[in-house]
């Protein structure tokens, strides 16, 4: 009855395919199958965003997307966020500056909200930045580096010296 | 935790959902965003032999303005509710709302239909829905028929839609002239279920209220709307207006109820204090000074 299906996406620009079961979640397809464990589990249900991706170029929680609902998209995660080289990407060069995390295991969820934010809207108010990254629980750091860290990305990759 | 098992179909068409539904009677479940089934599924709260996937099904998402009301399919996002110039201008309080609806990572995901289907009563689209007087369309074996959102919350996440039907689209009465619209919560954390809230619409012609409409989010077992409140402001000039006394008879006879956060009372209360501010609010947008 639950037979496993084959599902065929694009993670990082390259062409991921497996078969799994339907109750597979895109986090654990990219975790297990593609090997991309930059994608973190908090919570597994919705209430954390540690997982967060981008799917088709939003934002949505891996664990809240079974990985047969993205059969045919685009999958962007932490690993595809930084240049091939290895340097940072500025968003991740923002939170080092910033001190924007502490243990680190928000912080790929944290960097690809920001990411996604700055995408669809290059100069967020705070008021903008805080709804953006209301999904999203730290557990030790606390939340202000974050902020000044999103805010000093998009100085950053506006030319705006921060 | 995981979801148990489960068998997954993504049907091209509506009419191909309902016929699998038809098969597998309560074993099967339409799958919109999944942003209220997956969690479901996670926790083992619910589980399903099959999941009908709408996605792939053609039709159902896209914002239209059709004589007098804007029709929205089902698989629309709450992210393309909140940023729908159709919506700010003919019905702006379900973009207004759709900003209360969890997270943008949610919002990205979850469908208007989802949220109707799931009939939450904390959530704020089935409030704006009974609101404003929306008419549901529901595709089922028999063909469509169309549900008054007044008929079709029938308590705690039910509906009035049978296991092999689909909902397809809702649809809102425009609003046009001196209008004014307000959605107030209060909620612990932002994204948070409100612990109570407020939806409110209502349009001034010579100076007084012609029509109004006040409904609560998370105040009982359905979206409730505060009818003896809008039968004592509609007809009236907003300066005449005790809107103490509105507020306390919009909540009087409410059946709320205690939970881990919050008890009954203290839930009345603030919306009672909601009431207030979302009148004032409208009533100031309204006469163009908000």
């Amino acid at each position: 009855m639950a037979d496993e299906m084959q599902v065929e996406m694009t993670v990082n620009g390259e062409v991921r395919s497996a078969a799994i079961e339907p109750r597979r979640t895109l986090a654990d397809f990219l975790r297990e199958d593609c090997g991309l464990t930059g994608t973190h589990l908090g919570c597994e249900h919705g209430a954390c965003g540690a997982c967060t991706v981008l799917l088709d170029g939003q934002a949505v929680r891996s664990c809240l997307v079974f990985a047969v609902q993205a059969d045919g998209g685009g999958v962007r995660t932490i690993e595809g966020l930084s240049p091939s080289d290895g340097s940072l990407s500025g968003v991740q060069e923002a939170f080092r500056a910033e001190h924007a995390l502490q243990c680190g295991f928000c912080t790929p969820g944290f960097v690809v909200a920001v990411t996604a934010l700055l995408e669809a809207n290059p100069d967020p108010d705070d008021e903008e930045i805080r709804d953006a990254l209301s999904g999203n629980l730290c557990r030790c750091t606390g939340y202000q580096g974050i902020i000044a860290a999103a805010r000093r990305a998009a100085g950053s990759l506006r030319g705006v010296e921060a | 935790m995981k979801a148990a098992r489960f068998a997954y179909h993504s049907p091209a068409s509506v009419d191909e959902a309902i016929g699998l539904l038809s098969q597998f009677g309560d074993e099967g479940k339409v799958l919109a965003g999944g942003q209220s089934l997956i969690p479901l599924l996670a926790l083992r709260l619910a589980r399903f032999e099959n999941l009908v996937d709408l996605r792939r099904a053609a039709g159902l998402t896209g914002i239209t303005q059709e004589d007098g009301e804007v029709r929205i399919g089902a698989m629309t996002t709450h992210t393309a509710v909140h940023r729908s110039e159709i919506l700010a201008t003919a019905v702006p309080l379900l973009p207004r709302a759709a900003a209360f609806v969890g997270h943008p990572a949610i919002r990205n995901r979850g469908t208007i239909g989802g949220a109707l289907a799931h009939a939450d009563p904390a959530a704020e689209f089935p409030a704006v829905a009974l609101a404003l007087d929306a008419e549901l369309e529901v595709a089922g074996p028999a063909g469509l028929r169309r549900v008054p959102a007044r008929g079709f919350f029938i308590s705690t996440y039910t509906s009035a839609l049978e296991p092999d039907e689909v909902l397809v689209a809702a649809r809102f009465p425009a609003w046009t002239g001196d209008c004014g619209f307000a959605v107030k919560e209060y909620a612990r954390r932002r994204g948070d279920f409100a612990m109570a809230g407020v939806v409110c619409a209502l349009q001034l012609r010579d100076e007084r209220i012609e029509r109004s409409s006040i409904a609560f989010i998370g105040l009982g077992g359905t979206p409730v709307r505060a009818a003896a409140a809008e039968a004592l402001i509609t007809g009236t000039a907003p300066g005449d207006l005790d809107l103490a006394e509105v507020a306390r008879t919009a909540v009087d006879g409410l059946d709320a109820a205690d939970d881990m956060h919050v008890t009954a009372g203290q839930r009345t209360r603030m919306a009672q204090a909601l009431v207030r501010q979302a009148l004032d609010d409208a009533i100031a947008e309204a006469a163009g000074h908000g």
